[in-house]
């Protein structure tokens, strides 16, 4: 016991040392978390829009203004020629080509119904997606507005005509830092964990203090939670004053037992440094664990759900996740923050996680054990 | 009393012998020069006496302890100190000495003793708080060693202690190495200064992972006619070549 608290103290008096490595842990996130909870948002606005009307009726004028009038849309030119329509998407002046074709007011007042063509840069897919989503409930609005009309008030309204009302439940005003932060909170609890643990192993190996710790009585058990405990501990730390600047900054809900969160967060955290001393295990030099630890985190990081949701990846990179440590926190934070999800709720994320610690490190020490 | 005794000691990698059987053994408060040309596998043999790396064959007891069986008693009794990396350089003086100290199991109070009593000895009170990392390489080399010997081991490794030293701090170190000889810790150190070999009590010289020599100075150039260690040396390192 002694011997590893001879360890910690080193191991703390050298963090705390050295400056570059405490902004690392304590500012850079920080500053990560109200950069990234504020930029990352689902929302798009401001979808150029490009307008072809061969009708040029009142119906279709009042179609435009409806597009004009949403705070998604800024329309940007107009034509009579459906192939200015696609150079605008080509020079990257358009998003979407609204063509409303001639005698559309006619056909509409005659035949009940008429055509619209809609043509949308798809280069980014998320944004076509809701520039699509967008045009239609502008479309259907501005359908639902003219038959009232033309059918007058007093008249009964079309049968099968069903009016949907929404409530956005555990995020009621669709928040998105409150989505957000709960998931960037996870990335940077893993970044220390996973980048500095590794690294700071590695450091001893580089240097070669390794050499004259192995000649001394520290076993091998007490130099590694020596090494891990700190960052342990501090990345802890580092999620409580994370959920304090998020609490204080976004005012994000906290809907379930904050306790909750920092159990999962500590077998978690075993997870990652698992990970960081399997790292410094098979590396030699700072800059090689480096690279490896940040080729896991990319993967880790992009398929964990935080920016781009897991059920709509394909069933393959859907079962990969299962193996993502980072999906689970994500997943299970949201859960517990804004759901308020219970003990009985996360059973199987936290089944999964002391799976996975066992496995890594029993991984990592084996290793440990057999290179030196 | 044999503090180290070896006996047909061989590490293999692969193909390649390192160290080929050899055997030889030191007396307590000895001090016993371990040369031999780079890669003749003295860094090997040190290796397996400490405990970093584990003998292929042979027989080995360290401070009464097998290296086999007894790794973690042996490392309680023996002190290490190589050429480069022994100190934290982010840790100042006294933390430094507080650390080793206490992962050897010196208690709170003798530790305490111990620093300042060390401390003075090495003339190193005013920069007792001054980070290791920017002392000048000889004070670090002294403070080094005080600290290697600060849990009064029966043995202490000294791996080139004043590779890239200067003379007058080399000759202040050998001082400190005799004054810990006198007190009865035995000294096994490795060297490329030929004049330092003359300080040993008994020199062993390996080339191609044999013992070639092993006596005292004395023995040695009466054995080899030659004039002084470095003619020896140049002798055995040429003999190894040319074999």
């Amino acid at each position: 016991m002694r011997t590893i608290f001879f360890l910690l103290r080193k191991e703390f008096r050298q963090i705390f040392r050295h400056r570059v490595l405490l902004m690392l842990i304590f500012v850079m996130p920080i500053i990560q978390l109200i950069i990234l909870a504020n930029a990352a948002d689902y929302e798009v606005r401001n979808i150029l829009l490009h307008v072809i009307d061969h009708d040029l009726s009142p119906t279709s004028y009042r179609l435009v203004n409806h597009f004009q009038g949403s705070p998604h849309f800024i329309l940007t030119s107009t034509s009579f020629n459906p192939q200015r329509g696609i150079d605008a998407i080509n020079a990257d002046k358009a998003d979407l080509v609204l063509e409303i074709p001639a005698q559309f007011e006619r056909r509409l007042l005659r035949e009940n119904s008429a055509q619209l063509h809609l043509n949308i840069n798809a280069i980014n897919g998320v944004k076509a997606g809701l520039a699509q989503g967008y045009a239609n409930n502008i479309i259907r609005n501005f359908n639902q507005d003219i038959r009232a009309e033309w059918l007058g008030l007093a008249a009964p309204p079309q049968p099968g005509r069903i009016a949907i009302t929404y409530s956005n439940w555990f995020n009621p005003e669709m928040a998105y830092s409150a989505f957000m932060v709960p998931g960037i909170l996870v990335m940077l609890v893993t970044l220390v964990g996973m980048f500095l643990s590794g690294i700071n192993i590695v450091k001893e190996k580089e240097i070669g203090t390794i050499e004259q710790i192995n000649v001394t009585p520290i076993r091998k058990s007490q130099f590694i939670i020596g090494k891990l405990l700190p960052f342990w501990i501090i990345g802890l730390v580092e999620l409580a004053i994370g959920l304090g600047v998020g609490k204080l900054i976004f005012d994000i809900p906290m809907v379930g037992n904050l306790g909750l969160v920092f159990l999962f967060a500590a077998i978690y955290m075993l997870v990652v440094l698992g990970i960081g001393l399997l790292v410094s295990t098979i590396t030699e030099t700072q800059q090689q664990a480096m690279f490896i630890s940040w080729f896991f985190l990319i993967v880790f990081i992009l398929m964990s759900g935080l920016f781009t949701p897991i059920e709509s990846m394909p069933l393959w990179a859907q079962r990969i996740t299962w193996f993502n440590p980072i999906a689970y926190f994500v997943e299970v934070n949201r859960l517990i923050l804004l759901k308020g999800s219970s003990f009985m709720d996360i059973r199987p994320h936290l089944g999964a996680m002391v799976a996975f610690a066992f496995t890594i490190n029993g991984l990592a020490v084996w290793n440990y054990r057999k290179r030196s | 009393m044999d503090v180290i005794t070896a006996d047909k000691l061989t590490k293999r990698f692969g193909d390649f012998v390192a160290v080929d059987q050899i055997s030889f053994s030191v007396k307590q408060g000895e001090i016993f020069g371990f040369l031999g040309a780079n890669g003749a596998g003295k860094t090997t043999a040190m290796r397996m006496l400490t405990g970093l790396s584990r003998p292929t064959s042979g027989q080995a007891q360290v401070a009464g302890f097998d290296i086999y069986r007894d790794v973690e008693k042996i490392k309680r009794r023996i002190g290490y100190m190589s050429q480069k990396f022994s100190l934290y350089e982010d840790l100042t003086v006294s933390e430094n000495i507080e650390f080793y100290g206490g992962v050897y199991g010196i208690k709170a109070r003798d530790l305490r003793l111990k620093t300042s009593q060390l401390l003075s000895e090495l003339g190193l009170q005013e920069v007792a708080r001054t980070l290791v990392g920017s002392l000048p390489l000889g004070w670090k080399q002294k403070l080094a060693f005080s600290v290697a010997i600060m849990h009064d081991p029966a043995l202490v490794f000294l791996d080139e202690p004043t590779g890239g030293v200067d003379p007058i701090t080399r000759r202040q170190f050998w001082e400190m190495i005799y004054q810990a000889a006198d007190r009865g810790v035995t000294i096994f150190v490795t060297t490329h200064y030929m004049d330092e070999a003359e300080y040993c009590d008994r020199i062993s010289m390996m080339a191609n992972g044999r013992i070639a020599a092993l006596g005292t100075p004395q023995e040695l150039r009466e054995q080899f006619q030659a004039p002084d260690m470095n003619a020896i040396f140049l002798k055995i390192a040429r003999g190894s070549q040319t074999a």
